[in-house]
Formats: C-alpha cells, structure tokens, sequence
C-alpha cells in the first residue's frame, strides 16, 4: 500500500515537471516544430495528471483530440506556410519585452494560484460545497460523464453541434482562394527588413 | 493520494508560462500554442476541483472546454493561413492596419 502510494507519487511528479518543461519549450524554443512537438509533451503530461485525478475518459479525450488532431493540424499549418525555416528566428523581442512579458506571466500564475488556493483553505481540504450532483466514482467515470451530458447539460450539448457548424463553415470560407487581384501593396507596406538594428542593445 | 493543491499549482504554472508566451512571442502560430496551453492549465483545475468536490460538473465543462478549443483552432489557423497566404511571414506586430 505504501509503495503503490511512493509510485503514484513519483509517476504524477514525473509527468508534471514534462507538462512544465514541454510549456517552456513552448515557449522558449525558435522553431515552430519544435513548439509544436514541445506542446504534445505537455498535453501528455496534463493527461497523466487527469488519470491521477480519476479522469480516464478526458484523460483518452485528451490524447486523441488535443496531440493527435489538434497538433497535427498545427504542424500541418506550420508546413504549409513554410514557417519553419527562418522568419521566426531573426526578429525576437528585445530584453525589456522578455523581463516585462515573464514578469506578467508571473504575476498571472501568482494570482492563479492564490485564487485556487484560496478555495482549498491553503491546505488542501476544499471549503466550497460538495457535490450535489452525486458522488464522482473513479472507476465509473464514463457513465457519469455522459449522464450528465445527456440530462443536466444537455442544451450546452446541441448548442455545441451549432458552433462545430458554424466553425466548420468558417473554416471554408476563409481558406479559400480569394478572388480578384492581388493585394495593393502601397495600401499594405511590405514587411520591414530583419536587419533593423535592435535599439536597446546598442548601448554598451 | 495526492493532495489537490499540487494540481492547482502546476495548473498556476502552466498558465502563467502560456501566458507569458502569448506577450513575448510574435509568430501567431506560437502565440496559438501558448493559448492551447492556458487552456490545458484551466482544464486541469477543473479536474482537480471536480475530483476534490465530488462533482461530474467539472468534468463536463472540460469536455465543453475540448470541444470549444477545437473549433477554435480551426478557425483561427484559417485565419492565420488567410493573413500568410496575402503577406507571407506576417508577425503580430505587422498586423497593425487597425491601429487608428
């Protein structure tokens, strides 16, 4: 009993610091391939992290909607629009932006954080109302799910059949080919050249 | 058994990094990412909230979460494919012809 504790332990940590090392890549990484690859680790990581929580099905959902359609569609964009090759790598954001950027993203997790936290009472043990639904059983999560997809939440449902048409038809309509002639280029200037000097970091 | 705070921290975490990637990073598809991955720490919250509270709820909202965040990316990569096909290697910053 304790060992099996020591391995769910040492399991979920494992796949939190591959969720938070995949999100700094990111991140952090030039290459947008590599982002993309850098988020499936992510979104494998949180799914490890559902399992431990007893949600097996979102879990799968997760797996199969997220790394195996969503980030396929990503990389497929990606090749697509031959971004991977050298735009992204010449312009970056000068020091200030970084320091300024990181400083926010900080403060959002701090505040994130607090607001969970707060509900939890510091410790762990939730103060806000218990289930008035039925008790979560972990090894039954799937028929829960759909019981109350398909009873309490069952508007939310046909409401979303609506927005997956209409993303859909979006989707159509804006990758077609767009008609008429080319774009006016004094209206649009062209892009400005990579070489601009960077100005902060002139000064030394 | 793990103690939720642990999942709310790392959600914490992984919001802050997305966050902090969609204000430095300039190549839309990156900054896409970057909300995916706020989206996934918003997801995992209300996991770990549904399994502390005993409540199916949370786990609907994250199915509804999939679903929204689906729809999402295919609409906002046809964007981004519209934006690249008229002026390829466009950034964030070059998108400014609504700037009054």
């Amino acid at each position: 009993m304790f060992a099996a504790q020591i391995v769910q332990g040492v399991t979920v940590g494992v796949a939190a610091l591959i969720a938070i090392m995949g999100a700094f890549g990111v991140v952090g990484l030039r290459n947008p391939v590599h982002n993309a690859l850098s988020l499936v680790a992510t979104l494998f990581g949180v799914a490890v992290l559902y399992v431990a929580q007893g949600a097996y099905f979102l879990a799968a959902i997760q797996v199969i909607v997220y790394a195996g359609a969503i980030v396929v569609l990503f990389l497929f964009v990606i090749m697509l629009l031959g971004v991977d090759k050298v735009q992204s790598l010449a312009k970056e954001r000068s020091s200030a932006t970084l320091l300024l950027g990181g400083a926010l993203g900080a403060g959002f997790a701090v505040m994130a954080l607090v607001a969970a936290l707060a509900g939890t009472g510091w410790d762990g043990a939730i103060t806000g109302e218990q289930s008035v639904t039925g008790v979560l059983d972990s090894t039954n999560d799937l028929n829960q799910l759909g019981e109350a997809l398909f009873t309490k939440y069952v508007f939310a449902f046909e409401i979303t059949s609506l927005l997956l048409t209409i993303a859909v038809v979006g989707a159509v309509v804006l990758s077609r080919k767009p008609k008429g002639d080319p774009i006016d280029l004094d209206e649009f200037p062209p892009i400005v050249s990579d070489t601009e000097p960077e100005p902060a970091e002139v000064e030394s | 058994m793990i103690s939720p705070s642990f999942f709310l921290a790392v959600g914490a975490v992984l919001f802050g990094i997305g966050a902090a990637g969609l204000l430095i990073r300039r190549n839309p598809l990156v900054m896409f990412m970057c909300i995916e991955l706020m989206l996934n720490a918003v997801n995992l919250t209300f996991v770990a909230f549904a399994n502390k509270l005993n409540d199916v709820g949370g786990q609907v909202v994250v199915f509804f979460v999939l679903v929204v965040a689906a729809a999402e990316v295919v609409v906002g990569l046809g964007i981004i494919v519209a934006i690249m096909r008229r002026r390829p290697g466009a950034d964030a910053d070059d998108l400014s012809l609504m700037k009054g």
